[in-house]
């Protein structure tokens, strides 16, 4: 089913949505002189709203230094947001800590990049999935380790594998053991922060296909971060493009890959090199490099490299606005 | 067709330690010709980067080796030169780029000073020319202030900005052939998009040939001119660009387009590849992808299959490939 037909789409804007970000904002200070005192902020996610319903998947592009990551924490609640509020099923979460925050974490998990830094390398692979259940007290131990070994199976490792180390597997296993970690505790909500980006094309293939058989088995939704076009567009119902903090667009997938709005998405779009010959294709070539999100630019961030730049976007920021049904973009171009 | 600027014949490239002998080059095969791009395509542990480091002759000792081959640069066997005449030869006549700017450029030198160490090295020219050669470098790879560019540090400029630095560097000697292993897989996409212009419109202008090895089909498509798959340390397939996008024919090359998703098509489900690369210091016997292959048959795993040509410049290593196309010569 695609999420992205108008009819499905307003339908499904009815139902209560499993997670909403309403203007999150994260700052880290910029300390400096002998005092330490803070002298700048850093602004990493800058106004920041979307809805995520269940089953769904929202795709999250951007550069690197986009925020997408720091994004990905907040909705974790690995980072406490500066402002906005931020609410899984229907429980606000945003400044939520210890006890109180632990009691939810069960909800949402997360699954990071580098197989080979987010497992601890002294616990075997049994200890590292029987964690989270033993810390949640699901259970007696026996009961623990016939779910450790019904985890395996789901994420396709054989029983073995219970006694031996991460560093005894390739990166697509490991990565699989990190899955069956974070699918522990049945979560609703996965963040997969460049989950296949580390990986080899072949293995990347097999986690993508996990992942999507994962989702219609235990109806999970996933916020999906990644900087691969093509790799956002085969997973995600819906995508997000990120520029410097702030979202450029927000669109169903039907609509971002074959109607982008925005002219950065254009340019995004145009530079992600497709492995085919003969692909007629407008380049569009940006210029410069991303500025640092410490000085972001005036107006709308993107001017500086924009080819379509008026006089208007250098001192006025434009809002994410709805141009056509269920696609946002922030551009005067649109105004 | 012209004659091949770099020719490398049978090259194979062992790690023999104590315990073990990995083959991470096991009997390459390729020509890069004057002003072609070559890619060189595979996933980790192929053996791209160390047929890449073996041209070079920068394979990590005292384990790492050239064991057999030829590598002739302008019919010059680069395996013959002592150590002094190889100096003579890296940055020169083969220009390097490598996938990290930040590893590979010294954090303590000007980005100028940098530079200008290979012509005076190479060119015997006096410091200040090559102050002066460095600054039309920087230029010529497009920094609009490369004025100031040439008195700063690497740390002071951006990943993109560093790998045309590294860019400049490896063509101030303006060699006959680039090698760049990776050169955009730190970067981002329209930054990458930046780079791959750039050494394209480096390849037109100047005629220079690029041996490229990357992991990423994307960017061959974009690139190459003729390209070569390795898989397990040795050429699994070896043709044009077009023929190998259009008709690949070894089951792996298929297998692996058959797994990347891709923007102008929808892909329900992907066609995943089972298994792991093959460990180098333990390949299977026979066919080194037959274990993963789909079309593997009983002989595949007992007999290793040569590369060769089953139709006009089109190399393929696999028996059941080759087996089809001979039936079909026999028939007619």
């Amino acid at each position: 089913m695609s999420v992205g037909a108008p009819e499905s789409f307003e339908k499904l804007q009815t139902v209560q949505p499993l997670l909403e970000v309403r203007n999150i904002k994260k700052y880290f200070p910029i300390t400096g002189g002998v005092l330490r005192r803070t002298i700048g902020h850093v602004k990493a996610v800058d106004d920041v709203s979307f809805t995520l319903n269940e089953g769904e998947t929202l795709g999250l592009v951007g550069e690197s230094g986009c925020g997408k990551s720091t994004l990905g924490r907040v909705i974790m609640r690995i980072y406490e947001p500066t402002e906005g509020t931020l609410t899984i099923n229907g429980q606000e979460i945003s400044h939520l800590k210890g006890e109180a925050l632990r009691k939810l974490r069960h909800q949402f998990q997360m699954v990071f990049q580098d197989p080979y830094s987010s497992l601890n390398p002294r616990m075997s692979v049994g200890s590292l999935i029987a964690e989270p259940l033993l810390v949640n007290r699901r259970g007696s131990r026996a009961q623990i380790q016939e779910q450790v070994e019904s985890l395996l199976a789901i994420v396709g490792l054989s029983p073995e594998a219970r006694v031996r180390y991460p560093h005894e597997f390739s990166g697509g296993q490991r990565q699989r053991i990190a899955i069956a970690r974070a699918l522990a505790l049945r979560p609703k909500l996965i963040v997969a922060d460049e989950a296949v980006s580390a990986l080899d094309v072949s293995i990347q293939a097999q986690i993508l296909n996990l992942l999507a058989d994962l989702r219609k088995e235990f109806g999970l939704s996933y916020v999906f971060i990644s900087h691969n076009l093509a790799v956002v567009k085969h997973v995600s119902d819906r995508v997000a493009v990120m520029y410097l903090g702030r979202l450029v667009e927000l669109a169903p997938k039907s609509k971002l890959y074959t109607q982008p709005l925005h002219p950065y998405t254009q340019a995004l779009l145009s530079a992600a090199p497709e492995p085919k010959r003969h692909v007629a294709r407008e380049r569009i070539v940006l210029m410069g490099d991303v500025p640092s999100p410490a000085k972001p630019p005036s107006g709308c961030a993107f001017h500086t490299r924009c080819p379509q730049v008026m006089d208007v976007c250098r001192s006025l920021r434009p809002e994410l606005k709805e141009h056509t049904p269920g696609q946002y973009v922030a551009c005067h171009i649109y105004s | 067709m012209a004659e091949p600027l770099l020719k490398v014949r049978n090259l194979r490239t062992y790690f023999i330690s104590k315990n073990s002998t990995v083959k991470a080059v096991d009997g390459v095969d390729f020509e890069v010709y004057p002003g072609k791009v070559l890619g060189i395509v595979g996933e980790s542990g192929s053996g791209k980067s160390m047929t890449s480091l073996s041209v070079m002759r920068l394979v990590p000792g005292p384990q790492g080796k050239i064991v057999e081959g030829e590598i002739l640069l302008e019919g010059q066997d680069l395996l013959q030169l002592s150590e002094r005449a190889m100096r003579d030869v890296r940055g020169n006549r083969i220009g390097m780029i490598f996938q990290e700017p930040m590893s590979a450029l010294n954090p303590v030198l000007k980005i100028g000073e940098q530079i200008g160490e290979v012509l005076v090295r190479h060119r015997k020219v006096t410091k200040a020319q090559a102050k002066k050669q460095a600054v039309a470098l920087l230029r010529s790879v497009g920094f609009p202030r490369a004025e100031q560019i040439v008195d700063e540090y690497p740390h002071q400029l951006s990943g993109g900005m560093r790998q045309r630095a590294m860019i400049a560097m490896a063509m101030a000697c303006e060699p006959s052939l680039l090698i760049a292993d990776e050169p955009t897989t730190a970067l981002d996409v329209t930054i990458q998009a930046q780079v791959l212009d750039l050494m394209r419109s480096l390849k037109e202008q100047n005629g220079t040939a690029i041996l490229l090895i990357t992991h990423d089909l994307g960017v061959v498509a974009q690139m190459a001119d003729d390209v070569v798959v390795m898989y397990g340390g040795q050429v699994v397939e070896a043709a044009s660009a077009d023929e190998i996008f259009d008709h690949p024919l070894h089951p792996y090359t298929q297998a692996l387009m058959a797994s990347i998703p891709v923007i102008e098509e929808e892909r329900e489900r992907l066609q995943a590849i089972p298994g792991t690369v093959p460990s180098a210091a333990d390949f299977p016997s026979g066919c080194r992808f037959a274990p993963r292959c789909a079309l593997a048959e009983e002989r595949c795993h007992e007999q290793m299959p040569e590369l060769r040509e089953i139709s006009l410049a089109h190399a393929v290593r696999c028996l059941v490939v080759q087996g089809k196309t001979d039936r079909r010569e026999n028939a007619t």
